[in-house]
């Protein structure tokens, strides 16, 4: 049982990062300028490492003959757990700094407060992914002040990215049963208690940036629980499709 | 590190990082214990960054390596403690910079050049300091990409993380 709750916990921590990396995948080649290109696909790249450290994990956990390509590949769409704000698409550059933002004053709250788990290996894991991670925060926070402080054009775009993404947020804040049992087993943080941190931490740079937080709006819930948007099944099809089509493929 | 049988550690040297030819992983900081079981030496090796993608290659090298010494090797993977860019020796800086690839600053410093602020790194090819960051994320995670304003060349420098 509770080697169960362990591996729902590792794809709660894995599947975030494993979507939103895969959502940055799709602009390789599309960026709006080659640097953010690169910035881009970067950032994708640190993700998809940190996930590979969860789902080694996880597939050890598990057994049965799973792999970290098995955990990540070969589930069904209500088998991920990812929250619905990283499976929103790429409408325009000011959705995906906007949501890239988002998730990264989260991620780094959450990994400050993992790397002092009490699940060893979950620890090294977070102490690794922060470094990285504080970087995205550095790079997501600057695009922000960019896109808000800048033309006319470019804060209108971010206006609208963020009062159409700020209703996917507070699902990172709001606890599964898994998570709750991880919290009172010190392996997590408790998530409600980080969210005043996180309001306050966006709050700051929405004020840089010339935006003001978006009013108070209907919060949406689910991919935390399976009961994903229509986005995902495309995602994973794309996703998943090598190792469906050439099952136990390696690189 | 120091491997204590020289032997051991000039096998260990003679691998090199495959996106860097002439640094040595001893000389990268990745090589962090060799342990001896029964025959089999064990190689603990951490990544740089999580997703870097020659952590696969590195090991795989480092088995042929001691293979063709007629020994073998198993290579263990470990995060903790997370890798900082202090493990690279004097060495590995100058071999850096010999390949054109500027070595890191310290972390304030670095914190300046990757926001911006010119003149900070030092071009690797005609050694002026008036250069200026081309785009804080290079051709790999470990690096971010300059510009020399006075000989033109562009170079990597190698971010600083702790």
């Amino acid at each position: 049982m509770e080697q169960k709750a362990l591996y729902d916990y590792l794809l709660l921590l894995g599947d975030n990062p494993t979507i939103l990396g895969q959502r940055l995948g799709e602009l390789c080649g599309h960026g709006p300028e080659l640097e953010t290109d690169i910035a881009l696909t970067n950032i994708s790249l640190d993700l998809f490492g940190q996930v590979r450290n969860y789902f080694q994990y996880a597939a050890e956990v598990i057994g049965n003959g799973a792999t970290e390509d098995s955990v990540a590949m070969l589930r069904h769409e209500h088998e991920y757990k990812n929250a619905l704000l990283v499976e929103q698409p790429n409408r325009d550059f000011a959705y995906v700094i906007c949501r890239q933002f988002l998730f990264d004053i989260f991620h780094q709250l959450l990994l400050n407060e993992l790397m002092s788990s009490k699940n060893e290996r979950i620890s090294a894991i977070a102490h690794k992914s922060v470094k990285e991670v504080d970087y995205h925060v550095d790079f997501s926070s600057t695009w922000m002040k960019r896109l808000g402080d800048g033309t006319e054009e470019s804060n209108q775009r971010l206006t609208e990215a963020m009062g159409f993404l700020w209703r996917y947020s507070m699902e990172l804040f709001k606890p599964t049963e898994t998570e709750t049992l991880m919290a009172e087993m010190g392996v997590g943080p408790d998530l409600s208690e980080l969210k005043p941190i996180y309001m306050e931490r966006v709050n700051t740079t929405l004020q840089a940036s010339k935006l003001v937080m978006p009013e108070k709006t209907t919060y949406q819930y689910g991919g935390k629980t399976g009961r994903h948007t229509e986005y995902m099944g495309y995602i994973l099809a794309e996703f998943q499709y090598m190792q469906r089509a050439y099952p136990n493929m390696k690189w | 590190m120091r491997v204590a049988d020289p032997e051991i550690e000039d096998i260990l040297r003679s691998v090199s990082d495959p996106e860097i030819p002439v640094l040595s992983i001893m000389d990268i900081g990745i090589v962090r214990k060799v342990d001896k079981q029964g025959d089999i030496f064990i190689v603990s090796i951490t990544p740089t960054y999580s997703g870097c993608p020659a952590m696969d290659t590195i090991g795989d090298d480092i088995k042929a390596a001691f293979k063709a010494a007629g020994m073998t090797a198993e290579i263990k993977l470990i995060l903790s403690p997370a890798w900082s860019t202090d493990w690279i020796t004097s060495r590995g800086r100058t071999a850096l910079e010999k390949y054109g690839i500027a070595a890191p600053l310290e972390a304030t410093a670095d914190k300046d050049a990757l926001i911006g602020k010119p003149n900070m790194i030092k071009c690797t090819n005609c050694g002026s300091m008036n250069t200026k960051m081309v785009s804080r994320f290079g051709s790999t995670a470990c690096k971010a990409l300059f510009q020399c304003e006075d000989c033109h060349e562009p170079f990597d420098y190698f971010k600083c993380l702790k």
